[in-house]
Parts: C-alpha cells; structure tokens; sequence
C-alpha cells in the first residue's frame, strides 16, 4: 500500500525546502565518505608501492651477511667484519640444493667519467648470476659472462640512471667509460627498476665482474674477499631450506664449532619485505577506521537535522496522519529522506574522495589507488548510515498521536 | 443501521492528579445524508466529540459504532485506513500543507490510499472543480485567500469519496460573506452527493444551513432538535 515513488517525491521536496540545511547536513557525510576514500587510496598505494618495490628485489631472496664475530671479546655486528669469500658464494649455488643462484657484491662508490661528464654511483662487482637473483633483464646489449669473471675483464653493465648522466640520449653500448680512471667498455644497460623500499635509487649502478671489483678497483683485505652474498631459492616453500642449508654449509666451510657464534649471518629478505608490506596494509585500515568515524559522525549530523525537522514538521505530519497517513508512510518518508541526504553526500563524497587522492598524488607525490571497492563500500556504508541514523527519527515521527501534532504550534 | 451511533460514550482527560471529563455518556445516532450542526460555548466539549467521531481519539468509555463497527477495537494503521476512506476532515485553521500546491494537497488522501498517478489527478482535478477552484492547482496555500484554502480542504475531505464530512468551526476564520459561500458549498455536497456532514460552530446562521441542530454544555447533550429550512 506504501506509494515509494510518492514517497521519494514528498521527501525530495523537504530536502529542497531546506536547501542550505540539507546541504551542510551533507557535507559531514561528504567529509566522510572523501576521507575514507582518500585516505584508502593513499594506504592502497604505499602498499601497491611497497607490493611493487619487493618484486623489483626480486623474489625468493636470501641475503648472507658477513659478521657478527667475537672480535677480541668484543661482539661486532652483523656485516662488520669481511668474512665471506667468493668461494663461499660458488660453494652456496653448488652445495646447496634449495638454492637456485646466487649473486656476490663487492662493492664501493667510485667516480665515473664519460667524455666530459662525470657521475659518483654505487659500483657493484658480482657474477652474471645477479641478474638472475634479482629478476633483472638488459634493456640493451648483452651482459657479462662467466668467462669475463674468470678473466677480470674490463666491462660494465650500466643501471639507467647513470646512462642518463653520463651519455643523456647517446647509445652507450661499446663506449668506453673511466671507473676510478680505469677504462671500461659498456656491455649492456640494465632495465629501469625504480625505487628500492627504503627510497634508494635502484637504477643509480653499475655491474662489473667481481673480479675485476677485487683486483682492480677496490682490491681486497684478504683473497677472494666479498661484501655480502644474495642468494636466490628455488622457490618460496624452499626459502627455509636455503636459509638451513647455507648456515649449516658455512659453519662447515669456516670451521665454526656447534657453541660458536657464526661469523656470518643470512637474513630473509622476502620475510623483512612482506613484513613491511604487512605494516602497510595495517596503516591501510588504519587509515580506513580513522576516515570511518567521520563518516559516523556525519550520520549523527542527520539524526540530529532529521529529529529537528520532525519536531518542525510536528503539524505536517499532524495533517497526514488525520487524512490517513499510516505508521510505515511517515517513517519511510523520514527514512527517505534520512537516505536521499546521506546518498547524495555519499555521491558527492566520492567525487571529492577520488579527485582529493589525486590532489595528494599531485602535491605530495604519494602514489594513491582508489580501488572501486572501497567506492562501493563507502557507498553503501553511507547508505546503511543514513537508514541507521534516520530509523529513531522517523520512528518518533510515527508514534507521534494525530491530535497532539494537529495543535502543535 | 445508523451511519454514526455513539453509545454512553465519555472521555476523560488526565492532567495530573486532576480528572476532568470533557464528555460525559453522549449517545447518540447520525443516518447518511443528515447534515447536522453542534453547537455549544467554548469548552463545552464539541471539539473532543468530534475528534472521536472522527477516529483520532479513542472515547475512555462507552462504544462508537461507524457504519456498524466498533471502532474502540481497531488498531491505530486500521483507524488510519477509517479516517482516509470514510471522513474528510476540515479545520478551522484549514490545516493545509505548506509550501505545497492545492492539487498537491487535494492528492494527500489517495496517496495514502494506494491509488496510482493517473487516477489521482483526474480526481483531485475533479474535487477542485466541484469546490469552485478551477484553475487554482499550482497555487500554494500562502497563495490563496482564507475561503479558496477552506474550499482547498473541502475538496481534500471529498476527494477520496468519504461518505462523512466532519467540519471543526470550518467558518471560524472567515468573514460573513465567505462563510456563507462555504455553507452553501457543504449543502450543495449534501443534497447533491448525499454527503453526511457534521460541523461545529458558534453562530446561529452557521447553523441555520443545516437539518438538525444538536447543542452542548459541559460534556452533555442538552438539546438535540430537527429544524424546518427556511
Ligand atoms: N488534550 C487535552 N488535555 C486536557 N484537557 C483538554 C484537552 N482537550 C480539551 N480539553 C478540555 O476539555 C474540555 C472540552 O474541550 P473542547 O472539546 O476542545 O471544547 P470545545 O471544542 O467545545 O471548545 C475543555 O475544558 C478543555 O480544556
Ligand atoms: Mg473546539
């Protein structure tokens, strides 16, 4: 019997009657469903970025640390003190079955001059295996072999950014480049891998064998002496064995008794980023509670305007239920038009949310991603609000007795 | 069986510690097509007559039997359905929804009627045509004078083709001349579509349009006489 379309239009007219009040009733929920928008969009983003930055790692990653000894009594921290070899990485991809390859660094930040240009960048010795390691591909060129390790010879692979200082648009395959004044012939360049996850300009290299890293240009403490290990497993459920496999390889190999400290120490490295990653995804909802009341407390600013506009209306709705006006007719018409305002605010929550995300993208240069879903659910969030906050105001409506409203003044 | 038949019925209203009984075994009977008129000093208990008639109130005792039902057991959406189809109320004060048009307010009772939109314009057309406001259905009610809005209600209260029109004081607020037309509206319903209409009022020529005149003091009937029209 309840005419809804009628309905919809006698709540319409209230709403319009009252244009300012309905418009700043409104704006709590705009504020709302804009602030849950916006602040999902900017948590979905750090963790798509930080998704992104572990990827661009590459995957299944262990690293093997150097360190943590007992110097002279005195406890050192993990990579203080060089223990490693490149033995012990070759001993790692051979020994070791759950281990796919591995990448030795020996590295250092070293001058580096084309023609009349110049760049200081992080030039690192490893193996071809690195690529491997790190899921990373030429954009051009071809990369060094094992047979450039063997020999140490004088070749590079060039990260993007360090062609873009050293070469601007010039094709750098077959140039010769000065590392540390030593002359180097470019192989290859390495394709753009952007940020790393604690903002390091990945792209900012070079590779060059370790060899020639150990023999030429930052030479050694002690023979075949490396940084740091990382070390590929074959796949994620084999990350555990890797991880056992090489610290039970490396005491052996370095002699460490079954009470004795390692002087060495291998990290999970997927473990730390996913662990990072969690932390993000955890400021998401973060984010997402915080926005949330908000829009709770926009729903409050229509209860509030909608038990003032029934305590006004006491005569109207007097009128209609003299004339005939059942309980369910006045409560749908306050609930209508508890969810017209809500509704619209939500619409035009959206709106702002998404097109405030893109702002903050603009001017604070954090990646956002609005994701339909969060639009779908701050939609419909604000829609239960408005049927939650309305239902006590038009339940009042609808108790209200016909002859008592009749006289209300 | 009478339209209206009102058997003992009293109400007492509670303020309080203090209980004062505004209608005291009223019986009464009303047939269709009667156009009765009640009259009475200020406080004499028209008012909450009227309201029980008219379903918005409940009488404390006694039994109200509209069209053969006893309306004391009916639940308040029930009561509701009563009020929409069987009265059509006019107020004194007109009672006219705000900022609405005419046509709009004449619609009210057969929105809540569940009658679709076509059917409604052509009747709400229909009932303002027959109070003379031709024309007048996009005026708002601040737009119309005191004796287009009483028509405006009038043709509200007819609109669903409620057998009963129960008028509170409906010339209260008019001048001489505008009640009069008015009056001659509700005869014209009455004798022409055998409405049953009961009104209050004060003034003998307000009642001199009606068939019977039935008078009030203190809660009670104290006369209750058929007059020959003049
Ligand atoms: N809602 C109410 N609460 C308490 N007393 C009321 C109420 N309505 C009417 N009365 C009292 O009941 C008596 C009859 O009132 P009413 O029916 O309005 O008289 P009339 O319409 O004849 O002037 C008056 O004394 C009035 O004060
Ligand atoms: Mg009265």
């Amino acid at each position: 019997m309840i005419n809804i379309p009628s309905t919809i239009r006698i709540a319409f007219r209230a709403l319009r009657v009252n244009k300012m009040r309905s418009a700043l009733t409104m704006l709590g929920i705009i504020i709302g469903v804009g602030a849950v928008i916006a602040m999902l969009a900017v948590g979905t983003g750090a963790s798509k970025q930080v998704e992104a930055q572990i990827s661009s790692m590459g995957s299944n990653l262990l690293i093997v640390l150097p360190g943590a000894t007992t110097a002279g009594g005195v406890r050192m921290g993990a990579g203080t003190q060089p223990t490693l070899t490149l033995a012990d990485a070759e001993a790692i991809r051979n020994e070791c079955p759950a281990v796919a390859e591995v990448g030795p660094v020996l590295n250092g930040i070293a001058q580096v001059v084309y023609g009349h240009q110049n760049w200081s960048t992080g030039v690192v010795g490893t193996t071809p295996g690195m690529l491997v390691v790190r899921d990373w591909d030429l954009s051009s060129g071809r990369p060094f072999t094992e047979q450039d390790v063997k020999n140490a010879t004088k070749v590079c692979l060039l990260g993007q950014t360090v062609v873009e200082n050293l070469f601007g648009d010039d094709d750098p395959a077959g140039k010769i480049i000065r590392i540390k004044n030593i002359p180097f012939t470019v192989l290859g360049v390495l394709e753009r891998k952007g940020q790393s996850a604690i903002g390091q300009d990945q792209d900012d290299t070079i590779y060059i064998p370790v060899t020639t890293a150990q023999k030429k240009v930052f030479g050694t403490a002690f023979p075949g002496m490396i940084r740091i290990v990382m070390v590929k497993a074959r796949s994620a459920g084999e990350l555990a064995y890797a991880e056992k496999q090489i610290n039970e390889l490396l005491r052996q190999r370095h002699r460490i008794g079954p009470k004795q400290d390692a002087d060495f120490s291998v990290r999970n490295l997927t473990q730390m980023m996913q662990a990072a990653e969690q932390s993000a995804k955890v400021m998401t909802l973060l984010l997402g509670a915080i926005a949330s009341v908000s829009l709770i407390v926009g729903g409050i600013g229509i209860m509030n305007i909608m038990l003032v506009s029934v305590t006004e209306r006491t005569r109207e709705i007097g009128i209609r239920t003299a004339i005939g006006a059942k309980t369910w007719d006045i409560r749908l018409q306050f609930l209508i038009e508890a969810l017209t305002l809500s509704l619209i605010g939500g619409l035009a929550g959206i709106i702002i949310g998404v097109s405030g995300s893109k702002v903050l993208s603009m001017l604070a240069g954090w990646p956002t991603i609005v994701s339909p879903l969060s639009i779908l659910m701050s939609f419909s969030f604000s829609g239960i609000v408005g049927i939650f906050f309305g239902f006590y105001p038009a339940y009042k409506a609808s108790l209200l007795n016909p002859i008592d409203a009749l006289r209300y003044e | 069986m009478a339209l209206i038949e009102t058997r003992g019925i009293s109400r007492v209203y509670r303020l309080g510690d203090i209980a004062l009984k505004a209608l005291c075994e009223v019986s009464l009977k009303i047939e269709k097509g009667e156009f009765v008129s009640i009259m009475g000093p200020s406080g004499s208990g028209k008012s909450t007559f009227m309201n029980i008639l008219g379903c918005l109130d409940k009488p404390t005792t006694g039994q109200y039997l509209l069209e053969g039902i006893d309306v004391g057991n009916l639940k308040r959406d029930e009561l509701a359905g009563i009020r929409n189809k069987k009265i059509g109320f006019v107020f004194q004060g007109f009672n006219l929804l705000p900022r609405t048009s005419a046509l709009e307010n004449i619609e009210l009772p057969l929105l809540y009627n569940g009658i679709p939109v076509k059917e409604r314009m052509e009747k709400a057309a229909w009932a303002l045509k027959n109070v003379g406001l031709e024309g007048r259905g996009g005026h708002h009610p601040n737009q119309l004078s005191g004796g287009q809005q009483q028509r405006v209600a009038i043709a509200r209260a007819l609109v669903n083709n409620a057998p009963i029109i129960l008028a509170d004081e409906p010339t209260g607020n008019l001048d001489t001349k505008t009640s009069a037309e008015i009056m001659e509206l509700f005869v014209k319903l009455n004798t022409e579509s055998n409405i049953t209409i009961i009104l209050v009022t004060h003034e003998a020529d307000i009642a001199a349009y009606s068939r019977r005149v039935i008078r009030f003091l203190d809660g009670c009937i104290i006369s209750d006489e058929a007059r020959v029209k003049t």
